[in-house]
């Protein structure tokens, strides 16, 4: 019956499909590259982030916003854990959420070997260690928008 | 789209006019373009009323209208019938700028540059273009030039003579993806404001519409006022009365509110009121989350 109710009164308004469009239209002409460039430069920057740490490709949100006469590339990237997963032997699984999750401090990063039985953990308790990286600072002012 | 990127530096060409204004010469008017990039969003509507609201004010106006091939200003201020002379009869020095120039029917301090409606837009020599407005800029306090859409040669000209601009946007995708391109060719030294206009509050209130925050979110510019979409705007231009002449009409009172702005005056931003909530409404926004 909420249900019914909710669907008869509140279709979502157009303004926010507006307004993710403009977002979408604007950072592409604000970068003068094509939608797949951006995509790939996405990719290959969290490629190198992955290196360091373990984040969450799902979640990665890479926006771009003019402030005053520039670009600032603002980029918003989870981080799952800080296990280095190149260097525990792990490299094919990061990106996966298979790699182990634990607390930074429970384990040493220079440590090789992952504990037997780690990738068994349920799903759910890595979703509850998630640290959110919060919305990083300007992470690089490309190009001058004009 | 190449070649308009390396002219990007050369809008408005080269003088560095805007530093002179205040410093130099007290008595020169300011020149203000009024652009918006996409067409259709109101940019001759808002140059007439502008332009009524201040020989209101008591200001000495003339508006030029930039948009050669397609002559409209003359009609949005119901002076059609006594366009003799064009913009390029004055720039080609066929006329003098005297006999070119349209009293305004209302108003003694209002006049009007016509556009040459058989005439391309190429035609405009851009160094003569900005003579003639640093010419009227003697005479007028205000010479508000309203552009033609697009920017190409055209919006190129109507610039060059310019030392501000307003930027004219309404609530759409199309309408801020385009003044935000022409704010980037305009650069910093136009200063550009912005005004919004056809807002449609009702819309707004229910998510159906881009609301003032979320335009200028994006656009950023120090906001002169916001414009409801009226009925009355239509029947105005119908009749070649520019709504600014009622200031008892909540939109006329928006354009002169704008006019003070214009002219330095510390007034707040003209808003559109917000539509009243119906009972039906405010049952669905008990049920809808996405309401504000």
């Amino acid at each position: 019956m909420i249900e019914f109710l909710r669907r008869f009164f509140g279709q979502p308004g157009s303004s926010a499909t507006a307004k993710e469009r403009l977002r979408l239209v604007l950072m592409t002409d604000h970068l003068e590259l094509a939608p797949e460039m951006i995509d790939t430069m996405k990719r290959e920057l969290v490629d190198v982030i992955s290196r360091y740490v373990e984040v969450d490709r799902e979640k990665i949100d890479v926006t771009f916003e003019r402030q005053d006469r520039t670009l600032a590339m603002l980029a918003n990237i989870p981080i799952l854990s800080v296990n280095r997963p190149s260097e525990n032997g792990d490299a094919g699984k990061h990106g996966n959420g298979k790699v182990e999750i634990a607390p930074p401090v429970a384990e040493p990063v220079s440590s090789a070997q992952p504990k037997p039985g780690a990738e068994t953990k349920p799903p759910a308790r890595k979703r509850r260690r998630r640290k959110k990286a919060g919305r990083a600072a300007p992470a690089g002012a490309a190009a001058a928008a004009t | 789209m190449h070649q308009l990127q390396s002219d990007d530096h050369a809008v408005g060409g080269d003088t560095p006019a805007a530093e002179n204004v205040e410093a130099k010469d007290v008595k020169l008017g300011r020149s203000i373009v009024l652009t918006s990039g996409k067409g259709g969003v109101g940019k001759t509507t808002t140059t007439a009323n502008l332009g009524t609201a201040l020989a209101a004010r008591g200001a000495r106006v003339v508006m030029i209208d930039a948009d050669i091939g397609l002559r409209n200003l003359d009609i949005v201020l119901g002076l059609e019938n006594r366009v003799r002379h064009h913009l390029l009869d004055v720039l080609e020095e066929r006329v003098e700028i005297d006999d070119a120039l349209v009293a305004d029917k209302r108003s003694e301090h209002l006049f009007l540059l016509a556009a040459a409606q058989a005439r391309e837009k190429e035609d405009v020599e851009t160094a003569k273009m900005q003579a003639l407005v640093t010419k009227l800029r003697e005479r007028f306090d205000y010479v508000l030039i309203d552009s033609p859409a697009g920017i190409e040669q055209g919006f190129k000209n109507a610039v060059a003579g310019a030392d501000e601009a307003i930027v004219v946007c309404t609530p759409e995708v199309a309408a801020v993806r385009d003044v935000d391109r022409v704010v980037g060719l305009l650069g910093n030294r136009f200063r550009p404001q912005l005004i919004i206009n056809r807002l449609r509050p009702q819309l707004v209130r229910k998510g159906k519409m881009l609301s003032v925050d979320d335009v200028n979110a994006i656009l950023r510019l120090p906001l002169l006022g916001v414009i409801a979409d009226e009925p009355e705007i239509i029947v105005t231009t119908n009749k070649g009365e520019p709504l600014a002449l009622r200031t008892a009409t909540p939109t006329g009172a928006a354009y002169h509110a704008i006019a003070a702005r214009v002219a330095g005056d510390d007034v707040a931003a003209p808003m559109p009121a917000a539509a009243k909530v119906s009972l039906f409404e405010r049952l669905g926004s008990m049920f809808s989350g996405a309401r504000r």
